[in-house]
């Protein structure tokens, strides 16, 4: 069964459409690329697998132990964000939120597993430090850490790497890469990059006039 | 200097001054609270808003003859907290234009009923009072020293059981509705909330001067601090700290005690911002 599957969805707004008859599906441990100019509906999209948005028209259905809420997040940078007094701590531990219903704190194991999550994108020491004073490409690594403590099967990005210089770009790629062919976790992301969905991606989806989906056979070394 | 302090010492023998240092202390306490989410969601003018609000309730209130007039007031200003913060997302007006509008309105409509429905002789200087706080802070009764505590502690209470959601919602709100964070509801919290200490405070330092209150302590501490917990410890300090301060020095020299207390909120912000220059990056 797929992960995620979309069936004849329409995307927009309430007066314009952005995109219509949207067919696919995910399965676990794929690396989908999407590409295209500005505006073409990307960002609603991925807004739209997240529930954050209502489709016009059509369905979104979650399977293979997905659930809506167990989906890893990595929105597109906003002004908010930028000048908030945070320590990466507790960045990354919010992204425990979804799951604790009414219990005020979080518990032992979810501290331990913001810990882990640290390790795991090499940013545990800058765990003290006021987020908005990171460069960029560690300001990434956070909110991918705080993704991962949503999620264990599927993570969305949103351009990721906007913004990065090529060798914060390229490590980050590299993280990317590792949590899917290491983790196993399936990779949705959105790129304004050539590149990446030739070196990384598994399938790759182009929004524009008409959307186009390509299946990538270099990518797909995994088992 | 000893003069000043025996003077004070005597003052502090009046229950009314002592009623005006809790209630004042607790406003101070609470208003700082969500002083950094309002900050940061750019709604730092929402405590001008509402109290305008309160103040077009109240004149309502006034001129139908309302006997109860704080609930009206609250219960009035709690609705357009939810309609500027919560409505924020769907609407086309956004955030500030919203609490522009909303309080220029009431505040017009308030100050046109009280002039076209008179029920004092003084309707410029109830005005002046309702804007700038009045000597009402020194004849508070028992009953409502007792209704401030209470309400204080609810909305600790509160915030503190909504602390890591406060946080969550503010610093992204569409990450945690995306994972499964009712972010709506604690919008609609945050709302209430500040509605209550609006109207709370209203007394202490008039409609003009609340948002003093809330932004005042949050961006002195946000100069020096960088995380969320200790900016929010840090403002909640300084606004206990400046709110007896000012009223200590309004009671012994006689100055008014809303304006004192902000002056002193804006001493602290200076001394802090220069801290943080100085100081560079600190924890
Ligand atoms: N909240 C909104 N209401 C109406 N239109 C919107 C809204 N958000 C985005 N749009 C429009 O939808 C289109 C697609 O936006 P978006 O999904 O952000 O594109 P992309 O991420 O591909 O650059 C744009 O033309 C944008 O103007
Ligand atoms: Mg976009």
């Amino acid at each position: 069964m797929a992960l995620l599957k979309c069936t004849d969805l329409t995307l927009g707004y309430e007066n314009i459409v952005l995109t219509e008859h949207l067919d696919f599906e995910v399965n676990a441990g794929e690396y989908w690329c999407i590409t295209g100019e500005n505006g073409t509906g990307k960002s609603t999209f991925m807004k739209t697998i997240l529930g954050l948005r209502k489709p016009l028209a059509g369905t979104i259905s979650y399977g293979d132990g997905l659930e809506k809420n167990k989906i890893g997040y990595l929105p597109q940078q906003t002004q908010l964000q930028k000048d908030f007094p945070a320590s990466v701590t507790e960045v990354v531990i919010s992204g425990f939120q979804g799951k604790t219903g009414l219990r005020p704190f979080y518990t032992k194991e979810e501290k331990a597993g913001a810990l882990k999550n640290m390790e795991r994108l090499g940013i545990e020491d800058l765990s003290k430090r006021c987020y908005r004073e990171l460069s960029g490409g560690q300001q990434q690594r956070v909110l991918l850490a705080r993704a991962l403590c949503a999620t264990g099967k599927i993570l969305l990005l949103d351009e990721p790497v906007t913004g990065l210089d090529p060798k914060a770009t390229e490590e980050l790629y590299e993280l990317i890469k590792k949590l899917n062919r290491e983790d196993k976790i399936t990779i949705i992301m959105i790129t304004h990059d050539v590149e990446a969905p030739r070196k990384y991606a598994t399938h790759v989806m182009n929004f524009g006039e008409k959307i186009t989906k390509e299946e990538i056979s270099s990518g797909r070394y995994m088992v | 200097m000893a003069d000043t302090w025996s003077k004070f010492i005597e003052y502090l023998q009046i229950p009314f001054v002592r009623y005006a240092l809790i209630v004042g202390v607790l406003i101070a306490l609470c208003a700082s609270l969500l002083g950094v989410t309002l900050v940061l969601k750019r709604f730092s003018f929402i405590g001008d808003g509402l109290s305008h609000v309160a103040f077009g309730a109240i004149s309502v209130a006034t001129v139908i003859g309302l006997s109860n007039d704080t609930l009206f007031t609250m219960g009035v200003t709690v609705l357009c907290a939810i309609l500027i913060l919560g409505g924020s997302r769907y609407t086309k007006i956004k955030g500030d234009a919203s609490v522009a509008m909303i309080s220029v309105s009431a505040l017009a409509m308030g100050y046109l009923l009280m002039n076209v429905f008179p029920t004092s002789g003084n309707v410029s200087g109830d005005v002046c009072s309702t804007l700038f706080g009045s000597a009402l802070i020194l004849t508070l009764s028992k009953e409502d020293v007792i209704l401030c505590i209470a309400v204080s502690v609810v909305v600790v209470l509160l915030f503190l059981f909504f602390y890591n959601k406060l946080f969550a919602v503010t610093f992204d709100g569409d990450f945690a509705r995306a994972t499964g964070t009712k972010a709506d509801i604690y919008n609609l919290i945050i709302a209430a909330i500040i509605a209550v200490i609006v109207v709370l405070a209203m007394n202490l330092v008039g409609s003009l001067l609340i948002s003093a209150l809330v932004v005042f302590p949050a961006m002195s501490a946000m100069r020096v601090f960088k995380s969320f917990r200790s900016v929010t410890i840090c403002s909640a300090v300084i606004s206990v700290l400046c709110a007896l301060t000012g009223m200590v020095i309004a009671i012994v020299a006689g100055t008014p005690v809303g304006s004192t207390i902000v002056v002193t909120d804006i001493a602290v912000f200076v001394i802090f911002s220069i801290a943080g220059k100085i100081t560079g990056r600190t924890v």
